[in-house]
């Protein structure tokens, strides 16, 4: 719904293209490197690493408030992150980290449906 | 069945974070004004930034992988992009590499300059009288210095 929205400002917004970069290189070279399988990286590939993670920092924030429940309120919440993580086709990677927050109570309830169902 | 284990993404060293003053600053950019993050919010945030970071590399190494080629390159990155359908960020990457090399290539030129300056003066000294200054290569290291602090605020960078 909102999506082509959000493409249109992420696109557009020039200000960010036009300064390079500000996320330190470096940082992002060294988690990088955390990844076992990789061995070099080539100055442009760690330039354009460090861009397209700024767009997404860009990206993920813009998706998350659009749609998320804080509009009225002007605020951006991890809930927001979290629903967004879950129905986002390009974030679902992000799952792992943003998990649903819910209630204790609630959890335990889905736990005995789910044994009374195994042993059903 | 996502089974990631937390452990490990806990006793992953702090400098496999970003910096946090740099993404609230991105985050900030990218909404309207006056729009209040929450600090967990902005947690999540530089977290799912350093995931990014990992999945696309990732990706990208796959990419080399199957070219027989050891070093990730530029194309590698973008193919792991459009991979992630992340195609929005092509059109933004590319342009911005553009801008990168040239900005490169404009430094390179100009420290050739200075130091076809810098020959000629020490020449004309030369002719002068005999060469007392030794000390001409400061220039020089000053300037990759430079190059090296580009990136503003790199916190607790070493190893």
């Amino acid at each position: 719904m909102s999506g082509t929205n959000v493409g249109e400002k992420v696109d557009g917004s020039n200000t960010m293209n036009n300064k390079n970069i500000s996320l330190p290189m470096s940082r992002v070279k060294l988690i990088m490197k955390s990844s076992p399988d990789v061995s070099s990286i080539n100055q442009d590939a760690l330039f354009l690493t460090t861009k397209a993670t700024e767009l997404f920092v860009q990206h993920l924030a813009q998706c998350s408030f659009k749609r998320g429940s804080g509009k009225e309120k002007n605020t951006l919440s991890y809930s927001d992150l979290a629903n967004a993580a879950e129905e986002t086709d390009t974030f679902q990677f992000l799952t792992d980290i943003l998990p649903k927050k819910i209630l204790a109570r609630d959890y335990l309830r889905s736990l005995e449906e789910r044994g009374e169902d195994g042993d059903a | 069945m996502k089974a990631i284990d937390r452990e490990s993404m806990a006793e992953r060293p702090e400098d496999l974070n970003l910096p946090n003053a740099v993404i609230t600053r991105i985050i900030k950019e990218a909404l309207p004004d006056g729009v209040n993050v929450s600090k967990e919010a902005r947690r999540a945030i530089s977290q799912a930034a350093s995931v990014f970071v990992l999945y696309a590399t990732s990706c990208a190494n796959n990419f080399a992988i199957k070219a027989k080629r050891k070093t990730l390159n530029a194309a590698d990155v973008m193919a792991a992009m459009e991979e992630m359908e992340f195609e929005r960020f092509l059109q933004p990457l590319r342009e911005a590499l553009e801008a990168y090399k040239k900005g490169q290539k404009g430094k390179k030129e100009a420290s050739e300059q200075k130091r076809k300056e810098k020959d000629k003066k020490m020449d004309a000294e030369e002719n002068d009288k005999s060469r007392e200054e030794e000390n001409e290569e400061d220039d020089e290291e000053n300037m990759e210095e430079e190059q090296e602090g580009e990136n503003e605020r790199e916190e607790e960078v070493d190893n």
